[in-house]
């Protein structure tokens, strides 16, 4: 499942439990910092086979934000 | 014990790499084991013939056709590489050029078009190639700024700036891109052979030479073998550094 994969994405970079990532994790918080943020996208970019617009890298402010951004790349949730 | 030197199973993409000094960066890190993707700005008869004589050496080179002073292309280029190797594990940011000017008579043209290439080129190359390689953990990005860059020279200040910037770039994405597992180094090159100095009257050639304690003009392979150490683990723990290939040239 897409939802699973990018979840893990996030809790695998973060270190933490997957029922912390929710729609409100947000960029500055549980340690979601710069270095952080460009892991998260490369392990985003491995799960999906995709390589993210630089805009897009930079838009990914939230667990939210980053499924919508994922929809433009025919990824559904 | 297995060679040091060894970039088996390594992708390396070079900018600027038709001739000069990208070509022998090229043929240096392929004949070390990486696969090695060329780019330029456009295909010749001439560089389709060098890289059949390579082919013939086992030495197997990829081409990908682009400005890399265009972003959008830059971009483009980055997705077939993505597309076609998954992963890029090394970058040498190679691609410039070098056109003489006094400050007081530099055109605006001449300013941007040196930056353009030789250093937002070299920005937008790190930016894409870092991405790709921290899905890995691991990369070495090589820049090739100038002894020009580090020490000055008169009747070049713009060429100059253009290539200190690349040092700046150098020192902060080294800092930067570490915890992604990425190095990141430059090499000041002196007076190498190339087209690029080709325009040199003998009268300055000799005299440049004169200032060069090794007594002789760099060769293309003379840079090309410092990148072989940047690109692979004999330099496992250096990054952030600016290595002078330059014979002991005093400028
Ligand atoms: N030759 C020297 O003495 C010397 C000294 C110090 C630094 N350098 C640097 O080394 C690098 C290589 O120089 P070289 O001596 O091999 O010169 P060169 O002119 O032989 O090679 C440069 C290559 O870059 C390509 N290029 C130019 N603009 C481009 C663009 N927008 N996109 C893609 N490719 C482009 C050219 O077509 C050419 O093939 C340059 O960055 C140069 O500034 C050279």
């Amino acid at each position: 499942m897409n939802i699973e994969k990018l979840s893990s994405a996030f809790s695998n970079v973060l270190g933490l439990n997957g029922d912390k990532i929710t729609d409100d994790l947000s960029y500055g918080s549980l340690g979601w910092d710069s270095v952080a943020h460009m892991k998260i996208i490369a392990a985003i970019e491995d799960s999906f086979d995709i390589m993210l617009e630089t805009e897009d890298v930079i838009d990914m402010s939230s667990f939210k934000k980053a499924k919508e951004i994922l929809t433009k790349y025919g990824i559904a949730f | 014990m297995e060679s040091l030197f060894n970039l088996n199973g390594k992708i390396a993409f070079v900018t600027g790499a038709a001739r000069g000094i990208g070509w022998q960066t090229a043929l240096m890190l392929a004949s070390n084991g990486a696969k090695v993707i060329i780019n330029d700005l456009a295909d010749s008869e001439n560089l389709q013939t060098k890289i059949k004589d390579a082919k013939e050496q086992n030495i197997d080179l990829t081409t990908l056709f682009f400005d890399v002073s265009d972003y959008v292309q830059v971009k483009n280029a980055y997705s077939s590489i993505f597309k076609e190797f998954k992963r890029l594990d090394i970058l040498v940011n190679n691609a410039g050029i070098m056109e003489d000017s006094m400050i007081s008579t530099a055109s605006e043209a001449h300013i941007e078009k040196t930056f353009k290439i030789n250093t937002f080129g070299a920005i937008y190359n790190t930016q894409y190639a870092s991405r790709l390689m921290a899905r890995n953990n691991s990369g070495s990005i090589i820049n090739i700024s100038s002894i020009i860059g580090t020490k000055g020279n008169a009747g070049e200040s713009v060429y100059s700036a253009s290539k200190s910037a690349l040092i700046g770039l150098t020192l902060s994405t080294a800092k930067e891109l570490a915890p992604l597992g990425i190095r990141v180094n430059a090499i000041a090159p002196g007076f190498i052979d190339t087209d690029l100095v080709s325009h040199f009257s003998e009268e300055i050639r000799q005299k440049t030479i004169s200032n060069i304690k090794l007594g002789r003009i760099g060769t293309p392979e003379d840079v090309a073998k410092a990148v072989l150490f940047f690109a692979s683990d004999l330099s496992a723990y250096i990054t952030g550094q600016v290595l002078g290939v330059d014979g002991g040239m005093i400028i």
